[in-house]
């Protein structure tokens, strides 16, 4: 029985604390903050490397590049290369495509959150969301496909109506009667593509409005669309906002489809029906395969171009969305 | 004997309702078909048209019958709802089926087994097939999986397990990145490696341009997930005595495992169907190339853009073929994570 007896007086040393990691801990989260600082230095190396390019073609064509409206390199007898190379008409043309998607693929969406919010019935509520998480997954190659073959048959007829029509307001006049392959096209096949996202972003906003709003809604003799008008639009629009932001930033960015429908040329038209247009990111493939030189810095600092504008849509959007959610709580 | 009380629902529409609802239904049809056929309305959009406004007018009068003035304007704005909700079902259903209806037309077996290196795109369909291609998005889906998956669930740990003083920031920034546009992923890789290192246009470089788009996606999906496990489960292994590594490998990860399966699947789907990045990155070759770090390689979406852009009829059948198999392998990837599922996880 020696062992158990304490000498008189002693007491056991106290243990150590300490919050200091162990060494796993140490390398544990030494490796994931690293790997968890990739994302931001891989858009800093994105803005970096295209800024750079940006840069130069700044320095070479002045700031003319962003106004300018023609896009011809010539190489002279001499071998003397001449360029006049700006992005203005693209600039032009991506708004133009971008807001009738937006005009057009922005109120169907709309509708298509409030039935799966408030309308569809619980089973059809699952197909309906499947169906729209499917659209979001469709290569944007077909889209191009489909646009072209399917959609431009249809939609250049839409464009004559249109045109007969409402041509006393300026936007549906066109200089000459050729209405194939137009901005109005291209954006309905954008309008599609950005659907997915701005119905996804709409859903999620009107589904945190606060429950017993509504309830207090109905309870006072609201019909449906009343609830919706009085409660669920005053929270939810400025979300919104940010999901159509969302989609802006989409169909900023969009190539392919767009490059495969719409008609690049290289001249301002503000006419939506007429069959000339172009955005900054199909110039980028309609001139890569040719391209040496200037020519390239000046298609590397167009994506620069594009780069900054989508950021910026892009993080405005998310702040909205972000601040609508949170009032939820 | 026991007797069963049958529920009653007062909510659901009583035999008139649904009966006055058919009829308006049928109605509108007579009507739009009638106005088709004897006014200067024509063809399916005609139709359609014709019939949104008869149903419409008949479901507000038989609305506003019934309740009075202020189901006019619900019963108009519940109809334009449903309008909205089936437009957006309409081009869904017309790029499935021309999609399906056009490539068929083009499959044959040796699309499987032969490459284009002794056919041209213009030549019959029967000739040359898209083996290179299927072998080059598998390569490009495997690599760019090596590169983001790691980056993209330990960006997502850093989120919701270290918690650091800057992952607001970095949830802002990925964020961002997921908004960047294809085409702008493509041209970073080219000035960024093609341009200045060593590897040029190669399969490789076009995984890395697929692998800037898809760290977002995974990173976003796996952090959803990584939310999901209990917060207790954390605190039980914690108080277990398990270090902060041991509770992270041994029971977080395994319990979000099949999300984060999900999350990869997700990624690889958001970009098995990209092409605009492999215009600068990848080359495009055609034939068979089984080194993609060497030479130019040719995948999916490439070989249908080529077919589009040529635009004969020979290579425009080889575009919709292609873009069939695309689409097959996107939708069985699609069907594979819902499957798995993110929300039979969590519950």
């Amino acid at each position: 029985m020696t062992l158990l007896e304490a000498k008189p007086g002693a007491t056991p040393s106290p243990r150590e604390i300490t919050t200091k990691p162990r060494i796993s801990d140490q390398i544990f989260r030494g490796v994931v903050t690293s790997f968890g600082m990739s994302a931001l230095v891989i858009l800093t190396l994105i803005g970096t490397f295209l800024a750079f390019r940006g840069v130069q073609t700044i320095h070479t064509i002045g700031w003319g590049f962003l106004t300018n409206y023609n896009w011809d390199v010539t190489t002279s007898e001499t071998g003397v290369v001449t360029d006049h190379l700006g992005v203005g008409a693209m600039l032009i043309g991506t708004l133009l495509v971008s807001a009738v998607a937006i005009i057009v693929g922005v109120p169907l969406s709309i509708a298509m959150a409030l039935f799966l919010t408030f309308y569809a019935p619980q089973r059809l509520k699952a197909i309906f969301i499947s169906i729209v998480d499917l659209m979001a997954a469709f290569p944007s190659v077909l889209f191009g496909l489909w646009g072209f073959f399917v959609l431009m048959p249809m939609a250049t007829y839409w464009a004559k109506l249109l045109n007969h029509y409402l041509s006393w307001i300026p936007v549906f006049n066109s200089p000459e009667p050729f209405f194939e392959r137009s901005p109005f096209i291209a954006g309905l096949v954008l309008a599609i593509m950005i659907i997915p996202i701005v119905t996804s972003v709409s859903r999620e906003v009107f589904a945190q409005t606060p429950l017993d709003r509504i309830q207090a809604a109905y309870a006072l003799g609201a019909t449906k669309w009343g609830v919706i008008k009085a409660v669920v639009f005053p929270f939810g629009s400025s979300g919104v906002v940010g999901g159509a932001m969302l989609g802006l930033g989409r169909a900023f960015g969009e190539t392919v489809a767009v490059y495969t429908v719409l008609n690049i040329v290289f001249a301002p038209n503000w006419h939506v029906l007429f069959g000339s247009g172009g955005n900054i990111a199909s110039l980028i493939i309609l001139k890569w395969g040719e391209s040496t030189g200037a020519e390239t810095t000046a298609l590397l600092a167009a994506g620069f171009i594009l780069f900054v504008l989508t950021l910026l849509v892009n993080l405005t959007a998310n702040f909205i969305v972000r601040q609508t959610l949170k009032s939820g709580k | 004997m026991t007797t069963t009380v049958k529920p009653q629902k007062p909510w659901s529409p009583t035999r008139q309702e649904v009966a006055i609802n058919a009829s308006s239904f049928i109605t509108s049809a007579a009507l739009a078909t009638a106005a088709v056929k004897f006014t200067a309305l024509s063809g399916k959009i005609g139709f359609f048209v014709a019939f949104i406004i008869s149903i419409t007018t008949l479901q507000v009068i038989s609305g506003v019958r019934k309740y009075g003035r202020k189901a006019l304007a619900d019963n108009f704005a519940s109809s334009i709802i449903y309008v909205g909700a089936s437009i957006v079902l309409v081009p869904v259903i017309s790029i499935l089926y021309m999609a399906i209806t056009k490539g068929i037309a083009g499959l044959h077996w040796s699309l499987f087994t032969q490459s284009m290196f002794n056919a041209s795109f213009l030549d019959p369909v029967s000739k040359g097939g898209l083996l290179h291609a299927l072998v080059g998005t598998l390569y490009l889906i495997i690599l760019s999986m090596i590169v983001s998956v790691p980056m993209g669930i330990l960006t997502a740990l850093y989120l919701t397990e270290i918690k650091g003083p800057g992952a607001k920031f970095i949830q802002f920034v990925v964020q961002a990145m997921s908004g960047v546009p294809s085409v702008v992923a493509g041209l970073f890789i080219f000035t960024s490696v093609i341009l200045i290192s060593p590897l040029k246009t190669s399969g490789a470089t076009g995984a890395l341009a697929l692998a800037v788009l898809m760290i977002p996606t995974v990173t976003r999906t796996s952090q959803e997930v990584l939310l999901l496990v209990p917060q207790d489960l954390r605190e039980a292994g914690l108080a277990l005595g398990a270090t902060q590594w041991k509770t992270v490998a041994t029971i977080v990860v395994p319990a979000a495992r099949n999300g984060l399966i999900t999350a990869t699947i997700l990624g690889v789907a958001r970009i098995a169907g990209e092409t605009a990045p492999l215009i600068f990155t990848i080359g495009g070759a055609d034939k068979l190339n089984l080194n993609p770090f060497k030479d130019y390689q040719s995948a999916l979406p490439f070989y249908v853009w080529k077919g589009l852009t040529l635009g004969t009829p020979e290579s425009l059948q080889r575009a919709w073929t292609g873009i069939l198999i695309l689409l097959v392998l996107v939708l069985s990837l699609f069907i594979a994570a819902r499957t798995l599922g993110v929300r039979k996880m969590g519950k």
